[in-house]
């Protein structure tokens, strides 16, 4: 369930309209759910969501053009308390202070800029047409807007920019306290956009409330001093801009953060963390597979089945014998994957119910499992940890543990985030980030995962991944194999294609489409 | 603790019919008794529940406490050894027995049924072959050593005197559930044991820990074994300490321990042994056949089971819905 509490300011202003538990249905679909809101005097308040969130409808109640089935709309009357509103049309709107622009443009363009602006307040205003005192008036509020055009030209040749601002000069003319804006850059240019927000936020310095819809959530960003997010009908946030960012309204509008490929700069600087020299894997004895991973770097593993990406990753976790030289940080590893776990190598295993779960454990003890033996390693993130450390037998420290889990299943949003609960409860995504949590909570020097999404849907995913990079930024080296394309290209740097034990070739982002990597997975030349 | 409760109220139970059944339960002298038996048990138990612990399983342990206790008088009595030197040289030995069983296991990957079933077979019979099968005590000396079994504290009762063995019990107890749920060798050690492969890709030197699991238990079993012999004075090599590793076992499962590994409790372990003499001592005094001791300890330890399992089950199930 999600609740969208009613705002109480008791301290500030009365606001200049205020919703209070909006319904609106078409027909028995339920458009807008109890929707509670102030527009305040000063602010320029955005409204995202995504389509079919119900932004248009609630701009349509503010405009008068639709009606509620339940709930009232309130309007600041001059005493400075609210009077119940109810808007039988556009007009009753317009009194009342709220100007409407719509997404389509609605200018008669066979009138002029003056003509459109005046459009239906002519006599009322003037008592008669007085063409000078309105062309007058309009080049007023022209200025007002930043449009320097002759009053007398006709709206149908002018270009769409200008055209917007003839709709908001309209509407401050009719007095508009409220300017409601629908999707107001949606077919701006770039110059034409910054131009129109830089307008919006002046006239929010002279005290005019604006709303505005809009999909580009940077512009939302640029300019909104509070963002409402609605989700089927219902606010899922409203908040100051300065507390937000746009991964939070971004997860607010679809209920989880959608992913994008990462711009990240490739570190092509940073210290080679993690070294592969002639690695020979127990089920490729004939070739070998050298590969460099930098810190901070992150790198895929692309390709088909058996070509030995998870025997490769094993090796240099140590969990399988090998042939070669690993080192990390230039110092050279042996033993077993305990060794290496303790100079900073952590896997995340392909099968996670049989080599990443203690299923009937808590997922306290499975995200501490590595941080209670990690000692002093912890303090710096990413950093290779002695191999000398014999924590074996010292004392868990327990509040440490616990806060160390406490941030852990916060970071990766585990869901449920009960400590408590047995990991074999939780669904794939969630015992994924209890695998993951483990060494997010160590910070280790190089990450390895297998298919680190195997079974987890979309919305674990793009959070699996978001943990991925935020510990490659934090200096981690991170190599990963997978069979998907798509996670490749979302998540990886640098791809490395394997073929029959060995890397074929090395290709960037760009250059890493289906039939590159095939090419070489197939053993095709480099 | 919560899943120790089941075993207090088997306990409590075996008790309670014990002493309304039973003329004799409620004396000084029988409760003194059936401490210091259940102490000598739970010291093996404990050393049962850190191999089960890790999924594996020590059948040897009865057999240890045969050599050990048996080589104890042995060598003081027969090879002339002092204190000094024979007390830390079985001790040695027996930790020897153990980590051949931990590296059989470990290293040559056998399976802990087998390693210790021959382990069985062959400390028995190294006892019997090394004293020529003869009956070995200590002549009526060295009670300053004994005494550590023997001694028995006023504590205000008129018939009940402590056993000076609950002092081990209680040391070996406390530094067993420090080791298993305060230190990182602990937790990783039931972490092996609920999902070995797990533990080895996430870096637990799993090999070390279950070695170290096998060491303990050899050495609790031939403490254990030294305690037995300083208590009863003399014993046979080939009858002495028979069956004591299913008694240690069935004290560990009976007190909470999955042999499928990764689980353990110390409370719940002594409460187990305690439950096994209470019963030992139940079917004498009911006048019940002594021939019927092992069945009804097999009936008990196969009830207690199942209900853990339904119980457990049944939270599993609750755990499921929402």
């Amino acid at each position: 369930m999600r609740f969208a509490l009613p705002p109480v300011d008791l301290d500030g202003p009365p606001p200049l309209l205020r919703m209070r538990a909006l319904w609106h249905r078409y027909g028995d679909v339920p458009t807008l759910k109890g929707i509670f809101l102030d527009v305040r005097a000063g602010e320029v308040l955005a409204i995202v969501g995504e389509n079919g969130a119900g932004k248009s409808t609630l701009l349509r109640i503010m405009g008068g053009i639709e009606r509620p089935c339940s709930g009232k709309l309130e309007i600041q009357d001059g005493a400075g308390g609210m009077r119940d509103a109810d808007f039988r049309g556009v007009r009753d709107a317009e009194r009342a202070g709220i100007a409407l622009v719509h997404q389509e443009l609605n200018l008669a363009e066979n009138l002029d800029v003056a003509g459109n602006i005046f459009l239906g307040r002519e006599p009322s205003r003037f008592g008669f047409l007085d063409r000078a005192t309105m062309h007058a008036e309009a080049r007023t509020w022209l200025a007002t807007v930043g449009l320097h055009v002759d009053p007398a030209t006709p709206c149908g040749t002018l270009p769409i920019a200008h055209r917007q601002l003839v709709e908001i000069a309209k509407a401050l003319s009719a007095k508009a306290r409220v300017l409601v804006l629908d999707e107001p850059t949606s077919s701006l240019s770039a110059r034409e956009k910054d131009r129109l927000l830089a307008i919006l936020r002046e006239l929010r310095d002279r005290g005019t409330a604006v709303v505005f819809v809009s999909h580009h959530l940077d512009e939302v960003m640029r300019v909104a001093d509070r963002v409402v997010v609605l989700r089927d009908g219902e606010k899922t946030g409203d908040m100051p801009r300065a507390g937000i960012d746009r991964a939070m309204v971004e997860r607010l509008m679809v209920g989880r953060y959608l992913e994008t490929a990462s711009a990240r700069a490739p570190r092509t600087d940073a210290p080679i963390r993690l070294r592969a020299d002639a690695v020979v894997t127990p089920h490729h004895r004939r070739r070998a597979a050298s590969l460099q991973v930098r810190a901070g770097e992150i790198v895929g593993l692309a390709g088909l089945v058996g070509a030995g990406r998870t025997e490769l990753l094993e090796s240099i976790a140590g969990v399988v014998p090998h042939g070669g030289r690993v080192s990390v940080d230039g110092a050279e590893l042996g033993g077993n994957v305990a060794d290496r776990t303790r100079r900073g190598v952590a896997l995340v295993p392909e099968d996670r119910a049989r080599h990443g779960i203690f299923a009937p454990d808590p997922v306290s003890t499975n995200v501490s499992l590595a941080w209670i033996g990690a000692g002093r390693r912890d303090a710096g993130a990413g950093r290779a940890g002695s191999p000398d450390d014999q924590p074996l037998l010292r004392r868990i420290d327990g509040a440490g543990e616990r806060a160390t889990v406490r941030r852990v299943i916060e970071q990766v949003q585990l869901r449920p985030d009960d400590p408590s609960r047995p990991v074999a409860t939780l669904s794939g995504g969630n015992q994924q980030k209890t695998v993951l949590g483990r060494w997010i909570a160590i910070a280790p020097a190089v990450l390895l995962l297998d298919e680190p999404t195997r079974g987890v849907d979309v919305g674990a995913r793009a959070e699996i991944h978001r943990e991925v990079r935020r510990l490659a930024d934090a200096g981690t080296a991170v190599l990963f194999a997978s069979s998907e394309l798509e996670e490749v290209l979302l998540l990886a740097d640098r791809v490395l294609v394997m073929h029959d034990g060995g890397i074929a070739g090395e290709l960037s982002v760009q250059e890493a489409t289906e039939e590159a990597i095939m090419h070489l997975a197939t053993g095709g030349a480099a | 603790m919560k899943k120790n409760l089941g075993i207090l109220g088997l306990l409590v139970a075996v008790c309670v019919v014990a002493a309304l059944f039973g003329d004799n339960f409620l004396t000084g002298y029988n409760l003194q008794n059936l401490t210091q038996r259940t102490a000598l048990f739970a010291i093996l138990a404990l050393g049962a529940s850190l191999v089960i612990a890790t999924g594996g399983i020590d059948l040897s342990i009865g057999s240890v406490v045969c050599l050990a206790g048996i080589a104890t008088p042995w060598l003081l009595v027969e090879r002339g050894w002092s204190p000094w030197a024979a007390i830390p040289a079985v001790l040695a030995a027996s930790a020897a027995i153990g980590l051949f069983h931990g590296l059989l296991v470990t290293r040559l990957r056998l399976q802990p049924f087998l390693v210790t079933l021959c382990g069985l077979l062959l400390y028995r019979g190294i006892a019997r072959w090394m004293t020529g099968d003869q009956s070995q005590g200590f002549q009526g000396e060295f009670d300053a050593v004994r005494s550590i079994a023997l001694a028995k504290f006023p504590i205000g009762l008129e018939a009940y005197r402590l056993p000076a063995t609950v002092i081990p019990l209680v040391v070996l107890s406390t530094l067993i559930a420090v080791f298993l749920h305060r230190t990182v060798a602990g937790r990783w050690l039931l972490a092996t044991g609920r999902n070995e492969a797990a533990a080895r890709y996430s870096g637990i030197p799993t090999a070390r820990l279950v070695t170290g699991a096998y060491v303990a238990c050899s050495l609790i079993a031939g403490i254990g074994g030294m305690l037995f012999i300083f208590d009863i004075g003399s014993a046979q090599p080939s009858d002495f300490g028979n069956f004591y590793e299913l008694y240690a076992i069935a004290a560990a499962v009976l007190g909470g321990c999955s042999l499928r590994g990764g689980e353990a409790s110390v409370v719940g372990v002594v409460l187990g042994a305690a439950t096994l003499q209470v019963l030992r001592t139940a079917i004498i005094l009911l006048g019940l056949s002594s021939q019927l001791e092992f069945a009804v300890i097999g009936a008990v330890l196969l009830v207690g089971v199942s209900a853990d399992e339904l119980v457990r089950r049944h939270h599993a199930r609750r755990r499921e819905q929402p």
